[in-house]
């Protein structure tokens, strides 16, 4: 074993995204190779449960850990790197606010099953079911026990830092290994615990380049439904754009392709609920004060709780909709 | 809280500075009787509601809200309830995609001198909750800290 200090990536309930942008910082790579010894990283290198959990408390310097918490496996780790970790990072959306796993927090249990296992897309005709628990000759087994809720990581374990975004930016994940080996080089000090690392502190209506005025919105229009001028903010054009509530760091990347803000890097500095603060900011652009014409133009966002919680539902105050808490059995 | 028959509403009230908040004040001071359920807030103007409030009051156990300002065009910052007006609306609709029924927040406009307006609204507004029946968004059996103690197996069973 190399005395280099130890580095750790898990994934949970996450698609593969993360570990992407992490391969996509490119020759940097070499750098987390030179100044970490990669101990656990599943997506990387084979590696078993029970190396982790006879590791020494502590003994992991670094661990980058993305996606939320869908099952008891996933907490059960989470708790393992919490605990062997000096430094645990929620890193990407999933981990931070719930992303796009979390949007099954909008559904029960029973429905999500369902639809995993019984739709058309499905061939499942003798309507196989996941077992928790099963009874053999020789034993009880058992897989991971499904939660009626999608966590986020600061849900279940302390966590020192947030690294947001859908993944995060490359060169973000890049400035933030950097810092680190530099803090190991004694050239730099680490923020305080609990910061948001590799992104701004503003939002990305800030970091973007188009040109803003008074904003009066008298219809909400898609981006395939209109002439977008490459200039003026998407807002003022009518389109949904995240960009108001949503913290920086991308270097507003979707406004400047001529895409709406969807929201990837979570809510921005000081904003308790990412959804109630897009709600304010967007009502507050309706050019009109009749109750009937109001509601014409809101008929333009079809689906408000999906364009206004799409990556924060799980983080949000009210966390999930009324049916995630329905106790139905699957 | 959970049997409708003992079944007490809360409800979180945000009253704005000049208007309903001095209404409430007059059904006071006119000793009219309205429903105990409503925990007043004041703010300067019902403009200065941030939907956060509401989202916050609905997660931590309020069974409804009720926004009250001054009529349309009697602002005493010339236009703030328009504004409040339009977050309303569209609160509501995102209210709904998480299964929230809209009826559980309210918007009502009451002037100072609509003392007997201000009380007989929130009246009704409790007898429309206590019909809805109890959120319980916080604190009830299926409601997240209930969800945090509980184990996976019971939350399935």
């Amino acid at each position: 074993m190399s005395d280099k200090p130890k580095f750790a990536m898990y994934w949970a309930a996450s698609c593969g995204g993360c570990e992407i942008a992490v391969l996509n910082i490119h020759e940097k790579i070499l750098d987390v190779d030179a100044n970490f010894d990669v101990v656990f990283w599943p997506v990387a290198m084979d590696a078993k449960y029970k190396d982790v959990e006879a590791m020494e408390d502590g003994s992991i310097l670094l661990t980058l850990f993305n996606g939320g918490i869908r099952n008891s496996e996933n907490e059960h780790i989470a708790k393992v790197l919490r605990k062997k970790s000096k430094l645990l990072v929620a890193f990407g959306s999933c981990a931070c606010e719930g992303c796009i796993p979390g949007l099954a927090n909008l559904s029960s249990t029973k429905e999500i099953f369902d639809t995993a296992y019984e739709t058309v897309s499905t061939d499942n005709p003798n309507h196989i079911r996941p077992q928790f628990e099963y009874k053999m000759p020789e034993g009880e087994i058992t897989i991971p026990k499904y939660y009626p809720v999608l966590k986020t990581l600061d849900q279940v374990v302390d966590v020192d830092y947030y690294m947001p975004g859908c993944p995060p930016e490359s060169h973000q994940i890049a400035a933030v290994i950097d810092l680190v080996i530099q803090v190991l080089q004694g050239k730099a000090e680490l923020p305080p615990k609990g910061s948001y690392i590799g992104v701004g502190n503003s939002t990305v209506c800030d970091e973007c380049n188009r040109t803003r005025n008074v904003k009066t919105v008298k219809s909400f229009e898609r981006i395939w439904g209109i002439e977008i001028d490459p200039q003026l903010c998407l807002l003022e054009q009518g389109i949904p754009c995240n960009g108001p509530a949503t913290r920086s760091g991308c270097n507003a990347r979707c406004p400047s392709a001529g895409a709406q803000c969807i929201g990837c890097y979570g809510p921005a500095e000081g904003v308790v609920d990412y959804g109630a603060r897009l709600v304010s900011a967007f009502a507050s652009v309706i050019d009109s004060n009749d109750p009937d014409e109001i509601d014409r133009i809101l008929d333009g966002i079809p689906d408000p709780t999906g364009q206004f919680y799409r990556f924060n539902l799980a983080g949000s105050l009210l966390r999930a909709g009324k049916a995630a808490w329905d106790k139905e059995k699957v | 809280m959970n049997n409708n028959n003992t079944f007490e509403p809360v409800i979180i009230g945000f009253t704005c500075n000049w208007c309903s908040y001095r209404a409430a004040d007059l059904a006071g001071t006119s000793r009219t009787k309205y429903s105990p359920n409503v925990r007043l807030i004041r703010l300067m103007c019902s403009g200065r509601l941030d939907p956060t409030f509401v989202f916050k009051a609905l997660a931590n156990g309020a069974d409804g809200v009720m926004i009250t300002g001054c009529h349309p065009g009697e602002c005493h910052y010339l236009e703030q309830n328009y504004k409040a007006m339009r977050r309303f609306h569209l609160m509501r609709r995102t209210l709904q995609g998480l299964g929230v029924e809209p009826a559980r927040i309210k918007l009502v406009w009451a002037s100072a001198a609509e003392g007997a307006k201000f009380a007989h609204e929130v009246t009704s507004f409790v007898e429309e909750i206590r019909a809805l029946g109890p959120l319980n968004w916080g604190a009830g059996e299926n409601g997240h800290k209930a969800e945090l103690k509980s184990t996976p197996q019971e939350a399935l069973a």
